[in-house]
């Protein structure tokens, strides 16, 4: 039992991983509250889920799913930037309106895809044809592995390119970076463009993961995202990006086995997962640490 | 070479903050000027260097650079031909980036930033010289976050970020304000030095009546919004304080009020 909850927690923690490298770049690096996460994250799940219903490959369905995301991350980038709408209500806004979007996607609140092709049950039956004793049992983590290794390395190496540095410093300081001649509302909109694309693509990968997309299921994504953030942040600290983008990977992990944990125990109902989670951040953002190192969130609250 | 024709400037308008900065601000600024600019508290001199940078929108008049009408032009794109350094050490740099990291992105100020690398082999070998021009030991500390630094060692760096390319024009507000009196003596020097040997032309608001009056070939003083002194050439050259605090008073028929301006 404990190897099957730890083999769970590990998986999901990648998966969910992807989302939680989303919220570190509007968060942290961007100094931008984005609550476009909610919506987002369940918009990649309702495209990809609707596309590969529809008979689409589920490869082209995860690859609409990012783009959907981008897209999202735009809108709010747009309604910050020329609109002037503040950060936290720009994204609100997005995320309502993707309520109703992601509704109109799908079609229905539910969509399973236990019949249907995913991306996993393509490569699995790829495998199984090339190395026939290949053990299934971890192919989702040797998979997830991959995938999140891979996206985790090209964006610490883009956070290392000329733009990287520039998106690093509008969020660290707007002011010094506009007098180098680089445009703020242009970096703000591509980290939250890339942000949300990363998020979607996290949902697109959730749906097919657990066989269906539901459009509920984005409730509270921003939450865990942060718990991530917070708690590898809080074992880790910000030694550079390659440490700091594993810390949230190893955060999301360390959130997902602590949730397990409390479940297996019977320590709290499923429902109450969301009030631990809020209970976890509050308590979290409180501490003096991440008062100074938690700059997203910080200065949204002192603006608003 | 840079142009400010009738230029006004009200903050909070229709408010009960109403503030006129300016309402008919002109002044030429020659190729190889290095103006030094004192005045009163709100005179309205940093109001003036951000017109010239773009922070704001001014609310009438032009601004004209090598003939060019930047009137409309954003702070970002003026930024490529435009240095700045601010009073406040904490403004011209990122504070959570390494040394290097924010000499790379003055790297490539005035170039549109790219997916390649921000730094490299040749762009480190390039920093360590420019850094070993100032005797801080900076050059061994490339790696080193910003934040860790002294606000001189920042303000050092600030000035070498503001002129590894070249400027047209150089922008200093009261960038040694801040500092102990011997790291602004050490930071003064190096403005100077970089100034004279790349010819740069400069506006330097300053509080230090001495520096005002030793540095630089042209020396401005404002006033309520208005310049109400310019001198230059032989005048400048033979100005000593208390021959400036006089005129002053003569102009205006009142003493000259700045709490922090420094009388040696
Ligand atoms: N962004 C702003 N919003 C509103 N008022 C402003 C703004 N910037 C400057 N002011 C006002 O404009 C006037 C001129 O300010 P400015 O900072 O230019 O003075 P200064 O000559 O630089 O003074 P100091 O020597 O104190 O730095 C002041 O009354 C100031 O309050
Ligand atoms: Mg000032």
């Amino acid at each position: 039992m404990w190897q099957t909850m730890l083999l769970k927690s590990i998986e999901q923690g990648l998966v969910f991983g992807i989302m939680a490298l989303g919220v570190y770049i509007t968060f942290k690096i961007l100094n931008f509250a984005d609550l476009t996460v909610d919506g987002s994250f369940p918009l990649g799940a309702a495209v990809a889920a609707s596309l590969i219903v529809g008979g689409h490959s589920p490869f082209t369905a995860t690859l609409a799913a990012i783009l959907a995301g981008a897209l999202a991350g735009y809108i709010t980038g747009i309604l910050n930037t020329s609109a002037k709408i503040s950060d936290l209500l720009a994204g609100i806004l997005t995320m309502t309106s993707l309520y109703s979007i992601n509704l109109r996607i799908m079609g229905r609140p539910n969509i399973p895809l236990l019949n249907q092709p995913t991306v996993f049950s393509m490569i699995q039956g790829a495998i199984e044809n090339v190395f026939p004793g290949f053990p299934i049992r971890y192919l989702y983590l040797i998979l997830f592995i991959i995938i999140v290794f891979v996206i985790k390395l090209l964006l610490d190496a883009f956070l290392k390119t000329q733009l990287g540095f520039a998106l690093r410093a509008t969020g660290d300081n707007p002011q010094m970076i506009r007098s180098q001649g680089v445009n703020t509302d242009f970096m703000k909109i591509i980290g939250l463009s890339l942000s949300n694309a990363l998020i979607s693509l996290s949902g697109a990968l959730v749906a097919q993961y657990q066989g269906f997309a539901d459009v509920g299921m984005g409730i509270g994504t921003i939450i865990a995202g942060l718990a991530s953030v917070i708690i590898g942040d809080a074992l880790f600290g910000e030694k550079s990006i390659f440490i700091s983008t594993l810390s949230v990977l190893f955060g999301s992990f360390l959130y997902r086995f602590s949730i397990s944990l409390v479940l297996s125990f019977r320590l709290a109902q499923a429902s109450d997962l969301k009030l631990l989670t809020a209970l976890v951040v509050i308590v979290a953002l409180t501490a003096p640490r991440f008062k100074k190192t938690f700059k997203g969130f910080k200065i949204s609250s002192e603006k608003g | 070479m840079l142009v400010l024709e009738h230029i006004s400037k009200t903050f909070n308008p229709g408010t009960p903050n109403e503030n006129q900065v300016f309402s008919d601000l002109s002044l030429k600024v020659e190729d190889g000027d290095f103006i030094t600019v004192i005045g009163s508290n709100g005179a309205g001199k940093s109001t003036m260097l951000n017109a010239i940078a773009g922070v704001f929108p001014v609310d009438s008049g032009k601004i004209f650079l090598d003939g060019n009408d930047i009137t409309n032009l954003p702070e970002y794109r003026r930024a490529a031909f435009i240095g700045r350094v601010f009073q406040d050490p904490m403004l011209g740099t990122s504070p959570s980036m390494t040394i290097e990291e924010n000499l790379s992105l003055a790297f490539c100020r005035a170039n549109n930033v790219s997916l390649r690398w921000g730094l490299d082999f040749n762009k480190r070998k390039t920093f360590k010289k420019y850094l070993s021009n100032i005797p801080l030991g900076l050059e061994k500390r490339l790696t080193t976050k910003v934040k860790l630094l002294s606000g001189g060692q920042r303000q050092a760096l600030t000035l070498i970020m503001a002129t590894m390319k070249k400027p047209r024009l150089l922008l200093l507000d009261e960038h040694t304000a801040a500092l102990d009196p011997k790291t602004a003596m050490l930071v003064n020097d190096l403005t100077e030095k970089i100034i004279e040997t790349n010819n740069i032309t400069t506006i330097m608001v300053t509080h230090n009546l001495e520096h005002a009056i030793k540095m630089g070939n042209r020396l401005i003083m404002m006033h309520k919004g208005k310049i109400v002194m310019d001198i230059k050439g032989e005048e400048k050259a033979t100005m000593t304080i208390p021959r400036l605090l006089n005129k002053f008073e003569q102009l205006q028929g009142e003493k000259f009020a700045e709490d922090r301006v420094m009388l040696a």
